[in-house]
């Protein structure tokens, strides 16, 4: 291919020239190229290496169907990989390297493996990498497959999302797409017109002549500001890349290089698509040659881009005056031939030479062959549209419900009649009957190399042995193949798989099918979808009222359960030995106090006349009987009578209650509890709050909490016999309310302390206050979990998994006593439920004195024989601070029949011995919180 | 995506819903003898119909589930009620 810019014409602006490199070499261009349209001005011929063969490919399309033009570009310090060169704008100094390609295109040192083709069919490597192992293989063939490099660590740029709606969207800006937002807007209608070239006009530049007297350019510039009066809107460079359920699509906009692409997801009550159609390639020897092109492409080149491709042109088209005379009148000389002639053959090896049709040579430096052309109907088929074989192309047939398609894409193809269909569909009126497309011709399974797909690198050879192999089925064929996968999604490919495999089984096309078409239309980055929802954006943790006061005490936070909560303090003390931070937050409050913020703890309030019943239903432990002012502790159970949540449940009279479910667990408890109030109880006597949030709560917990708690006023009586463990009493701190109760999840006598959030601040300084002269202090999260563990009580989704079952942790009372029905009863009597070797929860001591036990670790059983399988494994293990000695809890089959046994531990090849003990290692007569 | 009306809200996209439940289905009276069976159909077994189903849908920000009468071949919303009416 010659390729040069004329003097003259195109949408080009020659005052603006911009210089870029390709594989070293400096090139110009103008603003208003493409990545590919600037080389193919400069007579580059050869753009790209292919996939499999690695064999020369030049430009076969000017717009997003061309499979060769793809580069590794970089600019100002930004490097993306497989930038599709015809869609992609230049911009002044971006360095291109061409992939799949060294040291360059022209001479690629892999070239030679063409050679071998007869040995690298479809699917060689299932065949010949099998044995001994194709792990073997694998990492050499993936290095000599695939294409462009990424950059490690090159940072991503957030996309920009936005919604919107409109009465119509019409897709795609030519003749068709124009007329019908122009006739639409003026009837009064909310219509968005999306153009994914940057200047409107479809195939009006292409053609070159004149619409109602103007040129293609001036004539859209018209219809836009027509559109744009009538108060339509327009968004050039833009595609709409799919259409989804209930008519969303999503229209993604170009930006410049270095930025990312922005993403509206459009609603609208109706669509036009007037998405045009590209050439079908034309199957023959050798059609995969840089300089064998798309008759479109050229004229298209010629029309936006002022670049004539060559000098002397073979013309193979079952339509080619009008091509012809384009390209005649802007200088070249054109020889016409019959697409339909028998043994066709290319001459040239990285250029073209010449044609030869039927042994008779035809010198040309440049190829313009199609076989017809195949209306672009991907958003169709993503909305559910169906297809019609008519004249050897898919055109679109049964559809939804507001869609339809127009022009090109319908497989019209005369001016007046397009503009009769654009301006019926823009008023949402029945289209006129479809007149019978072009025709177009059907390749035959033929001799010599002759590419269906050529970014993969498939050709008539590989079809035929998909036929013979039986991958028949379309789908089969795809991916046996590859036919169809690269960037385009088989736009070029797929109609002449489709026929070569129909012709190898006797069938015709429609009855072969096509693969399902899918979205993105177009290549996009995933960095799109994710928009600018990365980071705390994505997954924000709630934040603690008192986090102020936590940061004053340096403490280190984490996130727990969805709460950005204090993990220890005095982090800086402490730095490089968190562990002693923590050890001493734990042995302070065993033996003055800890000082808690555990306001993330559950506060449902559940109230009205049918309350208890409905908690006696969602509660596996019977809360019938709980009396005002007490406190039970409670699981959840799932139907299947899975342990759900934990928690205590607080009966403040005799028709409110308050759930206090774990900190991690309020959004499902809340939903597990609306649920069954609203599908199955009288939702009229049941109310359910979500309090959490209203209320900052500070526990208070260790051997001199009450003294601590006694000096802050809260207007309750403290003493054991007036206020018990598991109690709960109301009374006030400096004027508000404040809600008291007796729960201990440390082991220790403990006050929980619920204020408003404003009294929050006040009460957090004044109980350290009054603590630490006693020697008490703050507790964070990590000393709380060792607390926790000594004491034997477990953490939902740590401690459990999602089979375990109330019994499996030692509560088998209301299962076997509890009378009213309840959510899981009968879960909790199927067989699974009664298998003797379920897990079951125990703790374990370690016997040889070593460090403490991994978590995860395997209890396994047959280590000896080289071959164990496992019985369980460790939930939570720490060095108790206490008991100066490592502690775990696990799940064991069995494990509560096996106290006192030794068990083997299995951690990542080495052997440990632990003894099977009671969870609870700490004070198991409860005398420390009862006090 | 899709967009459902919640008989309280009004119309919205469908990332603010989830699905529920199949209607129709009434736990077995647990306070008499339940056969595994009859549980395991309770819980597990769905009639998924090919066409217009009959579903429990609950719009998460108002926690409010309603009825949903809906096609799932061609995606059409045909019905939304609360949970207490009976669909037309």
């Amino acid at each position: 291919m010659t390729g040069r810019r004329l003097g003259k014409g195109g949408l080009i602006d020659r005052g603006r020239p911009l210089s870029f490199r390709f594989d070293g070499r400096e090139i110009q261009g103008f603003a208003g190229d493409t990545l590919a349209s600037a080389l193919v001005a400069s007579g580059v011929g050869v753009v790209a290496r292919s996939f499999k063969y690695h064999r020369p490919r030049g430009l076969w399309a000017n717009w997003a169907e061309d499979p060769n033009a793809l580069f590794d570009v970089a600019l100002d310090g930004v490097t993306r990989p497989n930038v599709h060169g015809a869609t992609t704008v230049l911009e002044d100094g971006m360095e291109l390297r061409s992939v799949n390609a060294w040291p360059s295109v022209r001479r690629d040192l892999k070239a030679g493996l063409d050679l071998f083709h007869r040995f690298l069919p479809a699917g060689f490597y299932y065949k010949a990498f099998m044995w001994p192992d194709w792990h073997l293989f694998e990492p050499s063939i993936r290095r000599m497959a695939g294409m462009g490099r990424v950059e490690p660590g090159e940072p991503g740029t957030p996309a920009l999302n936005r919604h919107d709606r409109c009465d119509l969207l019409v897709v795609g800006g030519g003749l068709a797409g124009l007329t019908a937002a122009r006739a639409a807007a003026e009837a009064g209608q909310d219509v968005v017109l999306v153009e994914d070239h940057p200047v409107a006009g479809g195939a009006l530049h292409g053609f070159g002549g004149t619409v109602d007297g103007l040129t293609g350019a001036e004539w859209a510039a018209a219809q836009i500001a027509a559109i744009r009066a009538a108060g339509g809107r327009v968004m050039c460079a833009t595609t709409a890349t799919g259409i989804y359920d209930h008519r969303l699509v999503t229209l993604v906009t170009a930006a410049p290089f270095a930025q990312a692409p922005r993403l509206c997801r459009m609603r609208a009550d109706r669509i036009v698509l007037a998405t045009g159609a590209v050439d079908r390639p034309l199957v023959f020897d050798g059609n995969d040659r840089p300089g064998v092109m798309s008759p479109f492409a050229a004229l298209d080149l010629l029309g936006r881009q002022a670049v004539l491709v060559g000098s002397r042109i073979a013309l193979l088209h079952p339509q080619p005056e009008p091509v012809a005379a384009r390209l005649e009148a802007a200088g070249a000389s054109v020889s016409i031939h019959d697409p339909a002639a028998e043994r066709l053959r290319v001459k040239g090896r990285k250029a073209v030479t010449g044609l030869c049709v039927a042994g008779c040579r035809h010198g040309c430096d440049t190829i313009l062959a199609a076989a017809g052309s195949t209306p672009l109907v991907n958003l169709w088929c993503h909305a559910g549209g169906k297809l019609d074989w008519v004249e050897a192309s898919f055109v679109p047939g049964e559809g939804p419900e507001g869609l339809s398609v127009i022009g090109a894409a319908r497989g019209t193809s005369d001016d007046d009649a397009i503009r009769e269909e654009a301006r019926q569909a823009a008023l949402g009126a029945a289209l006129p009957p479809r007149g019978r497309p072009a025709s177009g011709l059907l390749p035959n399974p033929l001799r010599g190399r002759a590419w269906v797909d050529l970014q993969n690198d498939v050709t008539t050879d590989d079809i035929a042995l998909a036929a013979r192999e039986n991958f028949t089925s379309v789908e089969h064929l795809k991916r046996y193949t590859t036919l169809g996968m690269g960037t385009d999604q088989g736009r070029n490919s797929n109609v002449n798989g489709l026929a070569l495999m129909a012709q190898h089984l006797g069938r015709t096309v429609p009855e072969v099918g096509t693969t399902k078409f899918r979205p993105p239309y177009v290549p996009v980055p995933l960095e799109l979808y994710g928009g600018t929802r990365t980071g705390a954006l994505n997954h924000a943790p709630k934040r603690l009222v008192l986090e102020p006061q936590h940061r004053a005490l340096d403490a280190a936070l984490g996130e727990y359960g969805g709460w950005l909560r204090p993990a220890w303090y005095a982090r800086t003390e402490h730095a490089g030995r968190a562990d002693e931070a923590v050890a001493r937050e734990v042995l302070r409050t065993r033996q003055v106090a800890g000082i808690l913020d555990a306001s993330p703890l559950g506060k449902i309030e559940v109230m009205g006349p049918d309350a208890g019943a409905f908690l006696n239903f969602v509660y596996y432990n019977t809360m019938a009987t709980l009396e005002p002012g007490r406190v039970r502790y409670g699981f959840m159970l799932t139907e299947r009578g899975a342990v759900y949540d934990d928690g205590v449940l607080a009966r403040l009279g005799p028709d409110h209650f308050v759930v206090s479910c774990s900190s991690s667990h309020v959004v499902g408890v809340m939903q597990h509890l609306e649920a069954w109030r609203q599908d199955g109880h009288d939702p009229d006597r049941i109310h359910v709050h979500d309090a959490t949030q209203a209320w900052a709560t500070v526990t208070v917990t260790g051997p001199r909490a009450r003294d601590i708690v006694s000096d802050l006023g809260v207007g309750v009586d403290l003493r054991a016999c007036a206020f018990p463990h598991m109690a709960i009493r109301e009374g006030r701190f400096r004027s508000a309310p404040a809600r008291v109760s007796r729960v201990s999840f440390t082991g220790e006598l403990s006050f929980e302390i619920s204020v408003p959030l404003d009294r929050a601040r006040i009460l957090w300084s004044a109980a350290l206050a009054v603590g630490a002269p006693m020697g008490s202090g703050p507790l964070g999260m990590e000393a709380l979990s060792i607390l926790r563990a000594e004491k034997g009580f477990v953490i939902i989704g740590q401690d459990t998994t999602g089979d375990t079952m109330p019994h499996d942790l030692g509560f088998a009372g209301p299962r076997d006593r509890k009378t009213e029905p309840y959510v899981g009863d009968h879960g909790l009597q199927m067989e699974v439920a009664r298998d003797p070797d379920r897990l079951q929860l125990v703790g374990l001591q370690v016997l040889d004195h070593a460090p403490k036990l991994a978590r995860g670790a395997h209890l396994v059983r047959g280590a000896a024989s080289g071959r164990p399988v496992s019985e369980g494994y460790v939930t939570s293990s720490y060095d108790s601070p206490t008991l100066l000695r490592p502690i775990a809890l696990a799940l064991l089959a069995r494990g509560h029949t096996r106290m006192g046994e030794a068990v083997t531990v299995w951690h990542m090849g080495e052997l440990r011995t632990a003894r099977v003990v009671p969870a609870c290692a700490i004070d198991p007569e409860g005398g420390r919180m009862n006090a | 995506m899709q967009r459902f009306t919640c008989p309280f809200c009004g119309l919205r996209d469908e990332r603010e819903f989830s699905f529920a439940g199949e209607s129709g289905k009434t736990r077995p009276d647990t306070a008499a003898e339940v056969s595994d069976a009859d549980w395991s159909a309770y819980l597990f077994t769905g009639t998924n119909p090919r066409g217009r189903t009959d579903e429990i849908w609950v719009h998460t920000p108002c926690q409010e589930y309603f009825r949903m009468i809906r096609d799932t071949v061609t995606m059409e919303v045909l019905e939304t009620v609360p949970l207490r009416r009976d669909p037309s």
